[in-house]
C-alpha cells in the first residue's frame, strides 16, 4: 500500500500562491459596479414589543435607496438546521427577543449615509420582562419568549440499560456540574453579502460565505419570497468558518431584500463591534455528570444531564445537544447510560455550530469529571481510560458502528510521547500534566439528495479539470480532492485544476462543509469521478493496443502496460480515447452517499457519521501561584485519522485546534451586562488568543486505523483535534495547583479566587 | 470634507479622491483595488489590514489617507518582484503557515519589517513582531517557523 505517489506526502495548497501575494479575492474583496451599502437597525432591548416603527425621515436622506422593515417582507419564519424550530424571522415581527435583533435596514450610495439613516428610524418598543439564565428561564412564572411551556423548546431523551440499577452496583458515585459560556467563531474576516437581483429576469444572485451554497439557494429563496430556481447562491473564498457559517445569516437576508427593493446590488457586511455583538457560537451548557465505576476501574453507569442555553431562537441548539447523546458513550464502553436534555430559550443570542458542535464544552466536562473519578479511585489516568476504551466493531448504545477506532492507540502514544511516566506527579511545584481524549464524527451523514458529487473532465490537451461544490475556507479539501484525483490518474498536482468559487448554476450538488465530512464524502467522491474516467480511457487504450484493461495502470503521468515497455502520456491516451471516436471532454462522474442513519430527535439516537474520529492529547502546563495565570508549555497531540492524507495540513489543522481549544479553555467566552447586552465585543475583551498564548511546541502522531469508508482509508480530523485540549489543561492545572474549576473559562481570576478559596495562595 | 490626494503605494504614485475621515485601509480597497490589505476589525486589534509605512508594519486601519500623503506605503502586492516571490511569501506556502489566508497579507508584511530591521530574529523577536496579528486557523506554530525559514534563506541569499 505504500506505493502512493501522491498520498501522505507534505503537499503545499495549491491556492496558497495568490493568498501570499493578496490576489486571492474573499467574499468580503467583492464590490460590484453601483453598489450600494446596506446596514442594520437593531433591538437595543432584551425582550420587548414593537408598538411602532418610523421610517419616514430616513427614507427622506439624500442617498437612501431603500429601508425596510417586516412589513416589506413575506414573514416567512425559517429554521437553519435541519432539527431545527421554524421561530424565527429575518426582521422581527412584533416583538424582539434578543439584544441586536434586526429591526429595521437600510440601503445607502456609502456606509456613512446608510448609518445615518439607521438613526433616523423611529422605533417605539414596550420593554418585557426578560430571562437570560437557563435554570431561571424553566422556572414556572418566567417571561414566556415563545409559546412553549417553561421556555423549553426542547427535551432529548436517550437510556440504554438501567443506570440506577448501574449506580447501585458501583462501589464509587460521583457527580460534577460544569459550566461553559457561548464561544464564537471569530474568524477574522466578518460576514459578509453581496445581493444582485435583476428585475428583468426576475432572479437573485447572492454573493455568500455560506457553508451550504446548495441548501441555502431554497431557505433564501423561501425567505425573500421567490421560488429556489431564480436563487442564484456564488461563494468565493471565505475567510474561515469553523461551522459559524453554516446557518442562515442576517447579512444575507437583509442583502437579499434590499437588492430586491432597491434593484441595485447591495452588500451588508458586518463591522467588528457588530459581528462580536450579534455573532452566534455554539451555546452557553449547564452539564451534571454522574458516574459509577468498580473498583478495578470498569464503567457501569453514565447520566448526563445536559442543559443548552437555546438563546432567542433555537437555530442549531437540538441538533448541537443531539450531537452529544451520540458522544456520550462513543470512547467508552459504558453499559447503563442515560442522556436527559433541554434546550431551554432565554433573551440572549441564538448559537450556531461551532468547531464540533456542542462537544467541546461536553468533552471538556466529561473528561474533566473522568480524572476525578480516576483519581478517587486511586488509578492513573490513562489506565483507567485503556480500560474502558472503545474498540473497532463496537458498537455503542446509540447505535454508532465504529468502524475503525484508534482510541486506545491515541492514548498510548500521548502517554508516551509526553514522557507521562516519568512526569505525572514528579514535575516541579506549580507545573502539571494533563490528559484527555476525544471522538466526533469524522464524515457527517447529510439528509437530502445527493450527498457529494465530483466531475473530472479532460480536455483535448489532457487537461484534467475537477468541478466540486467543496469550495475552500481555509482547511484546504479542494487540495485534498486533487491529490486524489492526481493520484488515481498518475499524474502530478500541477496537473489539476479545480474550481475556486461556487456557483450553484454551474457546480453539481455539494450538501456541504461541516462534521469534518469533507475527506470520506468529497474523497470519496473524487476518487469515483477519477475511476470514473480511468476507466473510459483504459477501455479505449486496451482495445487500441490489443491487451486486457486489468495490465494497464496510471502512474508517473503515463499509462503503463504492466510486465510490458509499452507506455503512452497522459495526453497520448487521451487522443487515443478521441481517435477511435469517443467524445471529448472525457468526464468521469463521482457521487458519494456515507452509509448513515438519522439521528430519532426524540433521542439522539443513531449513527450519523459513516465514520469517526478519535483522538487524545497531553498538556503540560506552569500555573503562575500568585496570579492565577495558565501558560501551556507543551502539547503532545494523537489522532486517529483512518490515514494521513497530507501530514503537512493534518499538522495545521491540529494546530490551529489546540489554539483554538486552548483559548475557550482559558480566555474566551461571550459576556452581557445585566440588560442582555454583549460587553465582550472586541477581540481582547473576548479573549481571542494571540501568538503570546500559543504553545512553545506541539508535537503530533498520526494514527492510521484505515477506515472502511473513507478515501484509502482516511478519516475528517478538523473537529476532533480540538475537543480534548480544555480538559486536558483543566486537568493539568488541577495537576500543577489542585484545584478544580468547573466553570469555563479557567481565568486567572477563578484559578486565583480557587487558590484563596483553598488557603494556597502566595500573595 | 474632501481632498484630492498623492499617495505613494507599492512605488506607484497615485491620485486619489478622499474624505477626511477615511482611513488608508479604505482607501486602498475601494479606491485603489488592492483588496490585499484585508480588513478585520476596524480598530487596530486584528492586525489583517497591516501596511509598511516608511519601514515600520502599521495597521492601515489607524492611518487616516490624508495623514499617508508623502509617505512610502507598501502593501502585499508590492512585495513579489514579478512572478518571483518573496522569500516570506515562499516560506508561508511551503511551511503550511496559511489555511483560510484571511491575516496572511497581515502576518507577512508585519514580518517583513521586522526582518528589515533585524535579519536574524530570536523566536521570541518573532512572537513580538506579530502579537497585533490575530489567526484563528493556524495556532501560530507554523507562522513563527516559515518566518524564522524566511530569515534564514534571506540571509543565504543575501536578499531583501
Amino acid at each position: 500500500m505504500s506505493d502512493f505517489q501522491i498520498i501522505g506526502k507534505r503537499i503545499p495548497r495549491p491556492d496558497g500562491r495568490a493568498m501570499v501575494t493578496g490576489r486571492l479575492k474573499y467574499i468580503n474583496d467583492i464590490y460590484l459596479p453601483g453598489m450600494l451599502y446596506g446596514k442594520i437597525l437593531r433591538s437595543p432591548h432584551a425582550h420587548a414589543k414593537i408598538v411602532k416603527i418610523d421610517t419616514s425621515e430616513a427614507e427622506r436622506l439624500p442617498g437612501v435607496k431603500a429601508v425596510i422593515t417586516a412589513e416589506d417582507t413575506p414573514k416567512v419564519k425559517f429554521q437553519t438546521s435541519y432539527y431545527g424550530v421554524k421561530d424565527e424571522y429575518a426582521l422581527a415581527v412584533d416583538k424582539v427577543r434578543y439584544v441586536g435583533e434586526p429591526v429595521a435596514a437600510v440601503a445607502a450610495v456609502d456606509e456613512d449615509t446608510a448609518e445615518r439613516a439607521l438613526d433616523l428610524i423611529k422605533v417605539e418598543y414596550q420593554e418585557l420582562p426578560a430571562v437570560f439564565d437557563v435554570m431561571e428561564a424553566m422556572q414556572p412564572g418566567a417571561p414566556k419568549i415563545h409559546e412553549v411551556k417553561n421556555n423549553v423548546a426542547a427535551h432529548i431523551f436517550h437510556e440504554a440499560g438501567d443506570v440506577e440499577k448501574g449506580f447501585k452496583q458501583a462501589d464509587l458515585v460521583r457527580e460534577d456540574r460544569f459550566k461553559a459560556p457561548m464561544v464564537v467563531n471569530a474568524t477574522i474576516g466578518t460576514r459578509c453579502a453581496v445581493a444582485d437581483f435583476c428585475p428583468e429576469s426576475g432572479e437573485l444572485t447572492i454573493y455568500s460565505d455560506t457553508q451550504k451554497p446548495y441548501n441555502l439557494k431554497p431557505s433564501l429563496a423561501s425567505i425573500l419570497g421567490l421560488s429556489p430556481d431564480k436563487v442564484r447562491v456564488i461563494r468565493p473564498y471565505v475567510p474561515g468558518a469553523f461551522g459559524g457559517r453554516a446557518g442562515i445569516s442576517d447579512v444575507q437576508t437583509i442583502a437579499g431584500f434590499l437588492s430586491i427593493k432597491s434593484r441595485r446590488p447591495v452588500r451588508v457586511e458586518h463591522t467588528r463591534d457588530e459581528e462580536f455583538s450579534v455573532q452566534r457560537g455554539r451555546q452557553a451548557v449547564i452539564l451534571d455528570f454522574k458516574t459509577g465505576v468498580k473498583k478495578n476501574g470498569k464503567l457501569v453507569a453514565l447520566f448526563c444531564r445536559h442543559y443548552t442555553n437555546a438563546g432567542a431562537y433555537v437555530d442549531f441548539g437540538i441538533q448541537n445537544t443531539l450531537q452529544n447523546v451520540n458522544v456520550l458513550d462513543l470512547c467508552l464502553r459504558v453499559p447503563n447510560v442515560k442522556f436527559e436534555g433541554y434546550v431551554v430559550y432565554t433573551n440572549t443570542l441564538p448559537g450556531c455550530p461551532f468547531r464540533g458542535l456542542l462537544n467541546n464544552s461536553f468533552t471538556w466536562g466529561l473528561y474533566s469529571h473522568m480524572d476525578m473519578v480516576a483519581e478517587e479511585l486511586g488509578m492513573d489516568f490513562p489506565d483507567f481510560l485503556l480500560k474502558n476504551a472503545r474498540k473497532k466493531g463496537d458498537v455503542t448504545t446509540t447505535r454508532v458502528k465504529l468502524g475503525s477506532c484508534g482510541i486506545a492507540e491515541c492514548i498510548k502514544a500521548v502517554v508516551e510521547a509526553s514522557g507521562w511516566k516519568t512526569k505525572k506527579g514528579k514535575l516541579p511545584p506549580n507545573h502539571g500534566i494533563g490528559l484527555a481524549i476525544a471522538g466526533h464524527t469524522a464524515g457527517f451523514h447529510s439528509f437530502i439528495g445527493e450527498l457529494s458529487t465530483v466531475l473530472v473532465s479532460v480536455d483535448e490537451y489532457g487537461k484534467v479539470t475537477v468541478l466540486s461544490g467543496r469550495g475552500e475556507y481555509g482547511n484546504a479539501p479542494t487540495t485534498l480532492i486533487c491529490m486524489v484525483v492526481a493520484e488515481e490518474l498518475g499524474l502530478r498536482m500541477e496537473d489539476i485544476f479545480i474550481n475556486d468559487a461556487v456557483d450553484t448554476k454551474t457546480v453539481p450538488w455539494e450538501d456541504g462543509n461541516y462534521g469534518s465530512r469533507g475527506t470520506v464524502s468529497q474523497g470519496r467522491a473524487a476518487m469515483a469521478a477519477a475511476r470514473d474516467v480511468k476507466k473510459q480511457l483504459f477501455r479505449a487504450i486496451a482495445k487500441k493496443l490489443g491487451v486486457s484493461v486489468n495490465s494497464l495502470e496510471a502512474k508517473n503521468s503515463r499509462i503503463i502496460v504492466k510486465g510490458k515497455k509499452t507506455e503512452l502520456t497522459f495526453q497520448e491516451a487521451v487522443k487515443i480515447y478521441a481517435d477511435l471516436g469517443n467524445k471529448l471532454p472525457l468526464i468521469g462522474r463521482g457521487h458519494y452517499s456515507p452509509p448513515s442513519e438519522d439521528w430519532d430527535i426524540k433521542s439522539g439516537v443513531g449513527n450519523v457519521a459513516a465514520a469517526w474520529g478519535f483522538g487524545a492529547q497531553v498538556v503540560e502546563v506552569e500555573v503562575d501561584p500568585e496570579t492565577g495565570e495558565v501558560k501551556v508549555l507543551e502539547v503532545f497531540t494523537a489522532d486517529d485519522c483512518g490515514r494521513a492524507i497530507n501530514p503537512l495540513h493534518l499538522e495545521g489543522s491540529s494546530e490551529g485546534g489546540v489554539v483554538m481549544g486552548l483559548g475557550s479553555a482559558l480566555f474566551e467566552g461571550v459576556r452581557y451586562d445585566e440588560r442582555g447586552r454583549v460587553i465582550t465585543r472586541t477581540f481582547p475583551t473576548y479573549g481571542f488568543p494571540t501568538v503570546m498564548q500559543a504553545p512553545k511546541k506541539i508535537e503530533h502522531r498520526w494514527i492510521e486505523t484505515i477506515d472502511p469508508y473513507g478515501p484509502y482509508g482516511a478519516k475528517g480530523i478538523t473537529e476532533v483535534v480540538m475537543l480534548p485540549t480544555a480538559a486536558a489543561i483543566t486537568n493539568a492545572v488541577y495537576d500543577a495547583v489542585k484545584v478544580r474549576i468547573k466553570e469555563a473559562p479557567l481565568t486567572a481570576e477563578r484559578i486565583r479566587n480557587a487558590l484563596k478559596e483553598k488557603g494556597s495562595l502566595k500573595e | 470634507m474632501d481632498h484630492i490626494i498623492k499617495l505613494k503605494v507599492n512605488g506607484v504614485f497615485h491620485e486619489v479622491w478622499v474624505k477626511s475621515n477615511e482611513t488608508l485601509l479604505e482607501v486602498l480597497r475601494t479606491k485603489l483595488g488592492l483588496t490585499g490589505t484585508k480588513r478585520g476589525c476596524d480598530v487596530g486589534d486584528c492586525g489583517a489590514c497591516t501596511v509598511i509605512i516608511n519601514g515600520k508594519a502599521v495597521p492601515s486601519c489607524l492611518v487616516l489617507a490624508v495623514d499617508a500623503v508623502g509617505k512610502e506605503i507598501v502593501t502585499i502586492e508590492g512585495l513579489s518582484e514579478g512572478d518571483e516571490l518573496h522569500p516570506l511569501q515562499k516560506a508561508f506556502l511551503e511551511h503550511g503557515a496559511i489555511q483560510c489566508g484571511y491575516c496572511t497579507p497581515g502576518m507577512i508584511m508585519a514580518a517583513k519589517a521586522l526582518l528589515d530591521e533585524n535579519p536574524d530574529p530570536t523566536e521570541d523577536e518573532v512572537k513580538m513582531a506579530i502579537s497585533g496579528n490575530l489567526c484563528r486557523c493556524t495556532g501560530y506554530i507554523k507562522i513563527i517557523e516559515a518566518i524564522r525559514a524566511a530569515a534564514k534563506s534571506m540571509a543565504k541569499g543575501g536578499k531583501k
